[in-house]
């Protein structure tokens, strides 16, 4: 069987580790040495890693990201997080089918304290945020401590495969997410106070100071001077009836299997969610080989950059606003979607239903940070700090700028730096962090002579890298701001060197060149998809802005430009009528509607709110209609919350039923956190030596 | 004009709710009063379930056993599933001196009929599997004992008092006072009224000390801290609460059982106790904990630790409850220092209180309140606490 693996990738390098042996079931399978488990186990099409306990519901994928516990397989006889283990030659690996069994190990162990470790700065999460403070921290010659833990740096820059808005200056624009990592990283390694712990995971912060942390089964107990919480941001899930089915899971998840461990881990998707989130997903799905079948989204217009949502129609992915999703359908993984038109009051308007068929459904309605060590920190009244989505939800870019923010607040506390924090950095992380402005209309330029780049960009967002790359110093924003519209000052002056066009993180200039044959000019496009379908010759379809197809033209010539090896530049030659307006390629041409209309007769009451614990809407409804407003009696009589993941999933939830049954949250009591924020097990508290 | 009752709770707790359902029961119009938001919100959620009869103490013996009887058959007499567990409580032991003392109460818990017994060591492998060989003598083991969802039974006894129709209660409701006339209690004044009644019954727990201060009354309550952990469900393999009697550096005894869902649920006892009403985590107790379990049971060091909370138990100074009228002041009940055993005595508890408010008492209850009056002497110390 061809293992569903992403072969070939316009931007990224496909991995090439070695092949090793696992059994699955007692199934003989490959996967590749190193590579986590669950990401072995979709190269092998299987996506059901269990059956729960309680309802013997199909348990899969879920965060890909070591919060929850949804992805448990049974390794060598041991419940593991098959989304934190990499694989290894020879392992034996099971389905978790109800509750694990504990292993007759009887042997009498040793055990050893825990080791304390001091720290002037300790900070938890190498990402954009964390890195950018250790960057800052280190080179003032603190002592830091730095956990991450996954097993390189980057946090979720690693998963960013496209260009980078912003500013070039600050914040690399224009620049890949995953290559923004490794800059940072390579900064780092240069400064000696900042020491860097991988695989590291912070599990719990104690009212005596103390942060707990694994590593390799060690538990170490860390006090710190000063705390920088850099956790990042957790997905936020909806609840629909078949929202736990596998198949449904986080549009950050699918960046994970598909980016980081190059997984073709579906055939179509449908996206939930018209942010930047959703709509970069679907981007990079389509990247990977992957169809869309559409992004929905709730709203009446799209929330992330006009630029991003473009890009993706004009590869001939529809998004629909107004909709919502009714169910996601399927006995044991996704076999189709049912949306619907939304009334006013959120739910589908009858009538209205299209069902498509996909084996995938990407839930991108937000982020909401992961806060829980910043909040028990505080409570405990250590001197804490949190800096990127832990402190606000924002791009990455905003997260490199709060990063530095906290990094040299901290500095300062410890009475390591004295002058005053620029100022500019406080004003760029604000307008980073800044909502898209209003999208506007604009004519095309005319003119008919010479070379020239035009701009089909349209929204103001912060982002100026193709002012910075003309090297005839034409391109500017409206009054030289980083969120003002770009345009030439002097046509004339344009040599159709086409940085522009490879740089745009928007994939929204193209340069139309007049100087062959005014009636036919050269319209070159950027073009970052599977290169095959535009070699040289090939008749592609073009697009406006909108994605609507205004020509088909024979590919003339391609281009790539050394700085910029993903973008590809293709070059097609159309009637001057329509050269200002094609901007896009389209590479997908059909709807996906489902053959047969699956049975959507569930209830949002059977919605999964609490997903560890298998609570429905319709348990929680019925409490709160009951007189609950506490959500810990909810906790009490439901469970909901109880579970691995400790109400990460579920809160939001349960306060979406409170408003939608017409209770002001003030009304009621928000549930008590406490440690541990992720499981440990009894060994590696206890110091067993060489235990696991 | 304020709201009349016959009786005022104060602690909607292990006490005040099987209290206020057993008075609810008898028809006595009965108000709880608590500063949290829903019932059992304070030290109740904290317990970890362990329920038994088999105490050294007549009084507890018996206010266990009628407990127990409650616990046991809740769910077939009133349908809600409390997770009743009858997995019985085994005391291992590995050093003659735990032998001696479990060995001496024996005696009294056989005179009330109990069943316990000590039991040879290949017994006490079977009923805790991977329990360590080195070295064990043997154990006492209760089969009638068992366990109990804490948060179930709670909600269940609350629903049963509003079910009476009554009892009321309000919660996030602070008492501010007590109203006293002539050497008699009238009522209890709040941060948001005044309510008044004849009999006020504190069931305050940790905080008896602070309601009696109101009273001009020294009620000898003084919390210390213990926490607690649950760990991730596997597979059940044990069903009996399992108590290491035995000190090491920095602890008393600990305590763990599998509860119906699969899960450890555990406790430590701090040495020297944590006195204070600090109900915030440390990183202290998880290691320390972990260490003495795995020792205990090896095979437990695969299981993971999912959560874990600080709770305190309103201690007495002689680790016995207190339990009767106030002679000072008339009309004031104490049901409280339950000394960390209010889940597992409450339904005993409640149901002698009511009946003292409704002039019921039996020869046992008074029994069980010549042993736990206020105006004994503080002097001795319970054996199995």
């Amino acid at each position: 069987m061809t293992q569903k693996r992403v072969t070939q990738h316009p931007v990224l390098e496909v991995p090439q580790g070695e092949e090793v042996p696992f059994t699955w079931n007692g199934k003989e399978l490959n996967g590749r040495t190193g590579e986590m488990i669950s990401s072995a186990l979709f190269a092998n099409d299987i996506q059901i890693f269990g059956h729960h306990h309680k309802d013997e519901s199909p348990q899969g994928m879920y965060c890909a990201n070591g919060q929850c516990s949804q992805c448990l397989v049974i390794v060598d006889g041991l419940p593991v997080k098959s989304c934190m283990t990499p694989l290894s030659r020879g392992m034996t690996i099971q389905s978790v089918e109800g509750l694990p069994e504990v292993p007759p190990e009887d042997t009498p162990q040793t055990v050893d304290a825990p080791e304390e470790i001091q720290t002037e700065v300790l900070i938890i999460g190498g990402g954009p945020a964390g890195l950018s403070a250790a960057i800052e921290l280190g080179r003032l010659g603190i002592d830091t401590l730095l956990l991450d833990d996954k097993d390189r740096l980057g946090g979720k820059l690693v998963l960013q495969t496209h260009k980078f808005f912003g500013s070039v200056k600050d914040s690399w624009a224009g620049t890949r997410g995953f290559e923004i990592g490794h800059i940072l990283e390579d900064q780092l390694k240069e400064l000696d106070s900042v020491q860097v712990k991988l695989n590291t995971t912070a599990v719990g912060v104690f009212s005596d100071g103390i942060i707990g942390a694994v590593q390799d089964n060690r538990y170490m107990k860390i006090r710190p001077n000063k705390l920088l919480v850099a956790t990042g941001a957790r997905e936020k899930m909806l609840a629909f009836p078949g929202n736990t089915l596998p198949g449904v899971y986080g549009a950050g998840a699918f960046q994970t299997l598909v980016n980081r461990d190059l997984i073709k881990a579906s055939d179509r998707v449908l996206i939930v969610g018209g942010g930047n989130v959703g709509i970069i997903a679907g981007y990079h799905a389509i990247q990977a080989g992957i169809e869309v079948a559409c992004v929905i989204e709730g709203l009446s217009e799209v929330g992330g950059y006009k630029v991003h949502a473009d890009k993706l129609e004009r590869l001939g992915v529809p998004i629909l606003t107004n909709h919502t999703v009714v169910s996601a359908n399927g006995t044991d993984r996704v076999k189709s979607v049912t949306i619907a038109m939304r009334d006013e009051n959120w739910k589908a308007v009858p009538g209205t239903e299209q069902t498509f068929k996909v084996d995938t459904v990407l839930i991108a309605v937000g982020l909401s940070k992961v806060d829980e060590f910043f909040l028990k920190a505080k409570e405990w009244g250590m001197d804490v700090y949190a800096a990127g989505d832990a402190q606000e939800i924002a791009e990455a870019s905003a997260a490199m700028f709060t990063g530095k923010i906290e990094g040299v607040k901290i500095a300062k506390a410890l009475g390591k730096y004295d002058n005053d924090i620029p100022e500019e950095w406080t004003q760029k992380a604000a307008i980073l962090k800044s909502r898209p402005g209003k999208a506007s209309q604009r004519p095309a330029p005319t003119g008919e002579t010479g070379v020239m780049p035009v701009f089909h960009c349209f929204q103001e967002i912060p982002c100026n890298p193709c002012t910075s790359v003309c090297k005839e110093g034409i391109i500017h924003t409206e009054n030289d701001t980083i969120t003002g519209l770009p345009h030439v000052t002097d046509p004339s002056l344009c040599k159709g060197c086409m940085n522009c066009v490879a740089i745009c993180p928007g994939l929204a200039v193209t340069l139309v060149d007049f100087r062959k044959n005014p009636d036919f000019p050269i319209v070159t496009l950027p073009y970052e998809i599977d290169r095959e379908r535009v070699e040289k010759g090939n008749t592609i379809i073009l697009t406006d802005v909108d994605g609507k197809q205004i020509a088909q033209a024979p590919v003339k010539a391609l281009i790539t430009k050394k700085k910029f090896p993903g973008t590809l530049l293709v070059q097609v030659q159309l009637s001057k009528v329509i050269a200002m307006k094609a901007v896009g390629i389209r590479v997908q041409e059909h709807l996906f509607p489902a053959e047969d209309v699956p049975d959507t007769s569930a209830l949002p009451d059977q919605a999964m709110i609490c997903r560890c614990e298998r609570v429905t809407a319709g348990k929680i409804r019925q409490a709160i209609r009951d007189g609950v407003r506490d959500m810990n009696q909810l906790k009490a009589i439901s469970r909901s919350g109880m579970g691995a993941c400790g109400s990460k999933t579920c809160r939001p939830l349960v306060w979406g039923i409170f408003r939608e049954e017409g209770i002001d949250l003030k009304e009621t009591t928000d549930r008590i956190d406490r440690p541990l924020f992720v499981e440990v097990p009894f060994g590696t508290l206890a110091g067993t030596k060489g235990g696991k | 004009m304020t709201k009349r009752y016959d009786a005022i709770i104060v602690g909607a707790g292990s006490a005040g709710v099987p209290t206020a359902m057993a008075l609810g029961e008898l028809g006595v119009k009965t108000l709880v009063i608590d500063s949290h938001p829903s019932p059992g919100q304070g030290e109740n959620k904290h317990a970890i379930g362990g329920i038994r009869a088999t105490h050294s103490d007549p009084g507890k013996i018996i206010l266990g056993m009628r407990s127990l009887e409650i616990f046991s058959t809740w769910q077939e007499t009133h349908g809600d599933d409390i997770e009743w567990l009858k997995g019985g409580y085994l005391f291992p032991v590995y050093r003659q001196e735990e032998e001696a003392i479990l060995k001496s109460f024996l005696p009294t818990q056989k005179e009330f009929g109990l069943n316990i017994d000590y039991v040879p060591p290949q017994r006490v492998m079977e009923i805790a599997p991977g329990i360590a060989k080195e070295g064990l003598m043997g154990g006492t083991f209760s089969p009638e004992d068992g366990s109990a969802s804490p948060l179930l039974a709670i909600n269940a006894f609350y629903r049963k008092a509003l079910a009476t129709n009554n009892v009321e209660f309000r919660f996030k409701e602070r008492v501010t006072a007590i109203a006293r006339e002539k050497g008699r209690i009238t009522g209890v004044i709040t941060d948001q009224g005044a309510y008044s009644a004849p009999v006020v019954v504190d069931a305050a727990g940790p905080f008896s000390r602070e309601l009696g201060k109101l009273a001009n009354v020294d009620v000898p309550v003084f919390p210390d801290c213990h926490e607690g952990a649950i760990t991730e469900p596997v597979k059940p393999f044990f069903e009996a609460m399992v108590v290491d009697l035995r000190s090491a550096p920095g602890s008393k005894n600990y305590y763990f059982y599998q509860s119906r869902h699969g899960q450890i649920v555990f406790c430590i006892t701090p040495d020297p106790p944590i006195l204070g009403t600090d109900t915030r985590e440390t990183s202290v107790f998880l290691p320390q904990v972990a260490k003495r379990m795995v020792e205990l049971m090896p095979r437990l060091k695969n299981i993971r630790v999912r959560r874990v909370w600080r709770g305190l138990y309103p201690m007495t100074p002689d680790g016995s409850p207190i339990l009767g009228w106030n002679s000072d002041l008339q009309g004031l009940i104490h049901a409280t220092g339950m000394c960390g055993q209010g889940f597992m005595l409450g339904p005993g508890v409640g149901e002698i209180v009511a009946r003292m408010i409704t002039h019921q008492s039996t020869a046992n209850d008074n029994r069980v309140l010549d042993e736990y009056t206020l105006y004994r002497e503080f002097g001795g110390e319970e054996g199995l606490q």
